[in-house]
């Protein structure tokens, strides 16, 4: 809402505070001032001028050459507006002058003649091209005829004005309009508003003799009235009035919409004129839309209506759909010399679901949908009848055709100054609250601290306890409030063990190098299928898709944060930044619906993408390249964190390099897949060798026992074996450890591989692999035949399972 | 004779005498000449070696007489000390100097580049997010998070915002179907904890989390963002309460110097609502192009929990009542470090990362 601070002055005596001070004390108190703006802030010497002589130019056919009186001189000019003529009242800007933009006027030779000044259009004076009247758009602005010569224009075209913007939360929809503001700022100045004067001079015939009116739905429509002005001379509106339309954001086009206007901007009312002589009969009959009915709105669109629509029509076709726009059918129009003026109260939802559905949001709209000040309807039609009578030469019938079942009654709420105060943690005196309350300007009964407050129907938005109280705390002032700190029973706040965790497992990728990143959860419907873990995919049926997503790019949920991640690599790579180590920690959405109707199973995954050098130091010529095995340090060192020992399988799965790529499995569970991105996948995303693993997060966290027990410290020592296998060289090292750890009994305590060899000395298609083995019981040293009797049964456990033999 | 006799043996111990005494000096000397540890093995060989001079010496012993014995035998003892410890005092010095010398060989270039560790860290908002979790840590808040993808009817009818309620245009949402949707704001978290809570002990939570909205993303807005909510629910909370914790917070968290300003303010969860300001850190509240010439920087919004809220959570208006804030880490991350678009939080530049993995 653009709240014009000259227009304002009608209502309320401003005294001489500045726009910026009241700026700042309406924010203060409940509706924020997102800027103030001055048309024409440092415009100067602009006067009204009147032309007295006005010819061709001697040298050019498009200019002409004026002789302006300015009051105390007259100037020659030359101007090339089109619409310059002998007689006009002209605004012009003097040598010396200046206009926005910081332009300054002097004085110049056009073709040989000198002119002194510019006569300007309302462009050239600072008023916004969408603002201006469209007859006068591309020539110059002409004062009406008793426009005193020599005055300021800049005054008269009401651009010393300052236009406060109010950014109005869906609740203050009372400050949609002047009066409205007019209120809220009496409240903070504490001064009285003025209200405007109703009062219409109006002839013996009686509007009911010329229109009936009908309301089929009472329920959206509880009240209709129908004025009629006849007589009417569409022409321009007054000056001033023009002037406070483009001061609040709209265009002058005649009389009869301005008044409309006007009064919708005073009052907050939206009023909707149609052309008597064309609305086709003397009977307004307003109903429910039918299913599919037809009609042509004032934007020339035809449009398919419904029974949720309410219509205003003649009895027979729609000219109007209610609240939102009218019929091209009885547009108003130049020739219009009989007005029929709605003044009603439509309901809300439906005027919304009527602007949504039809993309047609406008200032009539918006206040119907947040609901108009009940008492104010028909007032507001009286207004604008007082006003066609002033301005546009009608007479106005004597009454309304009406249709009245609008509730008009004040809500009353009851508060208590202790309640007041137990809530706001304040000491605001009985006194204090009968000031707030008529500084509203709100009706009240008070017995003691007890107050009953008739609420007015211009606050829509106040009906309980809390809404006083909120009334009472911003004019107290949310200043005055006092600090204090909550007296309830003091509790220990803190994080759950899985939050601890997570932090853990947080901290714990940040030593090993990783930097975290945080990706979009919604991707594409392709990656969303990108690199699941095969337990996601079990728990999946489909990705889930948003119902209307604003971009393909963003319209799935992701199944695994990896696809993402590799975007985010691909991003710093093309920005030459190709070493990079990520990790991220965020929920995936599992759905096993294909219409999903649940929610989905949201899993806390951690995963992790690593790519290019990890190690570069070049003055030594050491470098380093990512690989399998730098990952699954990082992510054994994780799993030694949270105390789990995995193992892990060969895996072949989609978009993953099928001999670098395992399965990882934790107390016999898959959790996840470590390994490098399928070639293929590394070329689309333009990434050289990249490697990744993807956990579930959740499991890991759920099944970590919180507080290990203490073990004690060993006071025997371990006994260390070493034994070097040959195999074939297609025998996996983590087989044959398990084979080892199956056969060796409870005394073996840990197995290493320390070495492989292949090559030279070796059988080709053959390896060598080397294990250290721990023994250790923990109540007594080992005897040597214990650990050989393990060693034996290791021997040939491993023969039996991989063919192995001892290495000579 | 027993006189010669005497004399005898008094010569023969007094020459002993003298001459360990002048094998002392002697080595002594010798210990002191020597200049290298072969040297210096080669003076302990020749006096202290089974074959030297003081050997020698004692191996006369048997011409003393049972008195002199003792004697002569204690000062070849001490001589033989005097000479070892000498000995191995110059050995010492020597292997220090050899070692100098050794390391002198061993000199590198300081000033070359160390070979780099890998380090790294968390995300910006998360930074922020585990800062203002353990702020409300200390005043006794639990944290408490839930479901990305939302019902409804915990988005917004729980919240006081059925479904024709005009504010739903103030967060476009992204619906899966008509009863779920990506949350809009954590919010619902607090009315699945106070159900939770059934409505009878007091809810002292923030709840962090990601959130969707219906934007498009440029440098002011994202579909994705990152909010931190809080709510205190019990018997008689005051306004003066959420005032209190919020400065508390705003001091801890921006510093000791700012100032917070309360305004009123409109949610449909709370009333009464506010949002607040924080002063300005670049000019004290003066006004400056940084908070737009109003000296006030807006940090959050909150308000009074409205009591259809406590009421739709199960608890009674009439005993509880509650306190609801929110803040958007992205927007006091871009206050607070000057980022000046929020698409950076979701690129992951390593570039942008990095410069805040320093403490
Ligand atoms: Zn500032």
């Amino acid at each position: 809402m653009f709240v014009s601070f000259n227009w304002l002055k009608k209502y309320v005596e401003l005294g001489d505070i500045t726009p910026e001070a009241l700026a700042d004390k309406i924010t203060k108190t409940g509706i924020e001032v997102e800027g103030i703006e001055y048309i024409a802030e440092k415009s100067t010497n602009v006067v009204v001028g009147y032309v007295e002589e006005c010819e061709k130019h001697p040298n050019a056919d498009k200019l002409n050459l004026c002789q302006v009186n300015v009051g105390e001189d007259s100037l020659q000019i030359i101007c090339g507006a089109p619409n310059i003529a002998k007689g006009q009242k002209v605004a012009v800007a003097k040598p010396g002058a200046v206009l926005p933009g910081n332009f300054k006027i002097k004085k110049a030779k056009l073709r040989g003649v000198e002119s002194n000044g510019m006569i300007c259009s309302l462009q050239e004076l600072g008023i916004e091209e969408k603002y201006v009247p469209k007859d006068i758009a591309d020539g110059i602005f002409v004062f009406p005829t008793d426009a005193e010569v020599g005055a300021d224009a800049l005054s008269l075209l009401n651009l010393d004005d300052a236009i406060l913007e109010l950014g109005l939360t869906p609740n203050r929809s009372d400050a949609l309009s002047m009066l409205g503001v007019a209120y809220e700022v009496a409240a903070i100045l504490d001064v009285p508003v003025q209200l405007p004067d109703e009062t219409v001079e109006m002839i013996d015939e009686k509007a009911t003799d010329k229109v009936k009116v009908t309301v089929d739905a009472p329920e959206l429509n509880p009240y209709y009235g129908a004025f009629v002005v006849k007589d009417i001379k569409v022409g321009p509106s007054p000056l001033w009035m023009r002037n406070f339309l483009i001061a609040a954001g709209i265009r002058p086009i005649n009389n009869v919409v301005d008044i409309t206007n006007y009064v919708l901007l005073e009052y907050g009312q939206p009023l909707h004129a149609f052309d008597y002589d064309d609305f086709g009969s003397d009977e307004i009959v307003v109903r429910r839309a039918k299913e599919n009915e037809m009609m042509v709105t004032l934007d020339d669109q035809e449009r398919t209506l419904s029974s949720e629509h309410l219509v205003i029509t003649n009895g027979e076709a729609p000219t109007a759909l209610a609240g939102v726009m009218g019929g091209a059918n009885a547009e108003v129009s130049v020739e219009t010399t009989t007005v029929l003026l709605e003044a009603a109260y439509f309901d809300p939802k439906t005027v919304r679901i009527a602007s949504k559905a039809h993309g047609l949001r406008s200032e009539s709209s918006t206040r119907f949908e947040k609901g108009v000040d009940p008492n104010r309807v028909k007032r507001a039609g009286l207004r604008a009848c007082q006003l066609l009578s002033l301005y546009a030469g009608g007479k106005v019938l004597s009454g309304a055709a009406e249709f009245d079942q609008l509730d008009k009654s004040e809500k009353e709420v009851t508060i208590e100054t202790n309640q007041i105060n137990a809530r706001l943690g304040t000491a605001i005196s009985d006194t204090d609250i009968a000031t707030i309350l008529r500084k509203l300007d709100f009706g009240f009964d008070q017995d003691g601290e007890t107050f009953t407050v008739h609420v007015p129907t211009r606050r829509q938005d106040i009906s309980i306890f809390e809404d006083m109280l909120e009334e009472v705390a911003r004019i107290y002032g949310y200043d005055l409030l006092p600090y204090t700190l909550p007296q309830g029973a003091a509790q220990a706040g803190g994080l759950t063990k899985p939050q601890t965790i997570k932090r853990e497992v947080k901290k714990y990728f940040e030593s090993a190098g990783l930097m975290e990143a945080i990706t979009y959860s919604l991707t594409t419907r392709e990656r969303a299928m990108m690199l699941t873990s095969p337990e996601v995919k079990a728990e999946t049926v489909t990705p889930v898709h948003l119902a209307m997503p604003m971009s393909e790019e963003h319209s799935t949920l992701r199944l695994s944060i990896l696809p993402e991640m590799l975007a985010s690599l691909s991003y710093n790579i093309a920005r030459k930044q190709v070493n990079v180590g990520y990790y991220e920690v965020g929920s995936v959405f599992l759905s096993k619906q294909a219409q999903v109707t649940e929610q989905p199973k949201e899993k806390l995954r951690a995963s992790v993408a690593i790519t290019g050098e990890w190690l570069n130091h070049p003055w030594q010529q050491e470098k380093k390249q990512v690989d399998f095995y730098l990952a699954k340090g990082i992510l054994e060192g994780l799993l030694d964190r949270l105390d789990f020992e995995a193992t892990y399988k060969e895996l072949v799965i989609d978009d993953m390099h099928p001999g670098r790529t395992a399965q990882v499995i934790v107390n016999n569970i898959p959790v996840g897949f470590i390994g490098q991105v399928h070639p293929r996948l590394q070329k689309a995303f333009d990434l050289k060798d990249t490697y990744v693993f993807d956990i579930d997060l959740d499991y890991l966290i759920e099944a970590h026992i919180d507080e290990p027990s203490f073990t004690k410290i060993p006071r025997f020592p371990t006994v260390s074996r070493d034994i070097a296998l040959v195999v074939d060289e297609n025998v996996a090292a983590g087989e044959i450890q398990t084979t080892i750890e199956e056969a060796a009994g409870s005394l073996l305590k840990q197995v290493n591989v320390f070495d492989l060899y292949q090559g030279e000395h070796l059988e080709a298609g053959k390896k060598s692999l080397a294990f250290n083995l721990l023994y250790l019981d923990p109540e007594r040293t080992l005897t040597d035949e214990e650990v050989e009797n393990s060693y034996q049964a290791i021997l040939s456990a491993v023969k039996e399972a991989h063919q192995a033999e001892l290495r000579g | 004779m027993r006189k010669f006799s005497y004399y005898q043996e008094y010569e023969e111990g007094f020459f002993m005498k003298e001459r360990l005494q002048a094998l002392k000096e002697e080595a002594l000397v010798k210990v002191e000449e020597a200049s290298t540890l072969e040297a210096l093995q080669q003076v302990r060989v020749s006096y202290l070696g089974k074959k030297g001079p003081i050997t020698e010496v004692l191996r006369g012993m048997g011409k003393l007489s049972a008195e002199e014995r003792p004697v002569i035998g204690d000062l070849a003892n001490k001589v033989r000390e005097a000479i070892a410890s000498q000995l191995d005092e110059k050995k010492a010095a020597l292997e220090a100097k050899a070692l100098d010398e050794k390391l002198l060989t061993e000199k590198i270039d300081v000033t070359l580049p160390g070979r780099p560790v890998q380090v790294g860290g968390p995300h910006l908002l998360t930074s922020i997010v585990e800062e203002i979790e353990d702020l409300f840590i200390g005043m006794g808040f639990e944290v408490r998070e839930g479901p990305e993808v939302e019902t409804d009817y915990y988005n917004f009818e729980a919240l006081n915002l059925p479904k024709d309620h005009p504010a739903r245009d103030m967060q476009d949402s992204f619906y899966i179907t008509e009863e779920l949707l990506l949350r809009t704001h954590t919010s619902p978290v607090q009315a699945r904890t106070m159900l939770e809570y059934k409505g009878n002990k007091p809810v002292k939570m923030i709840c962090p989390g990601k959130v969707y909205r219906r934007d498009t993303d440029d440098a002011t807005h994202s579909h994705q963002f990152t909010q931190v909510e809080g709510l205190y629910v019990d018997k008689d909370v005051r306004m003066s309460d959420l005032k209190g914790v919020l400065n508390q917070f705003a001091k801890q968290f921006f510093g000791e110097e700012r100032e917070i300003r309360l305004r009123p303010s409109f949610f449909p969860f709370t009333e009464p609502s506010v949002e607040m300001d924080i002063s300005c850190k670049v000019c004290h509240g003066e006004g400056c192009s940084v908070c737009k010439g109003t000296g006030w920087i807006e940090i959050l919004g909150g308000g009074m929990v409205h009591p259809d809220v406590l009421e739709l959570a199960g608890y009674d208006p009439k005993i509880y009542s509650g306190f609801a804030f929110g803040m958007g880490p992205e927007r006091i991350a871009m206050l607070k470090y000057g980022v000046d678009d929020i698409r950076h939080f979701y690129t992951n530049d390593v570039r942008f990362l990095k410069q805040y993995h320093k403490a």
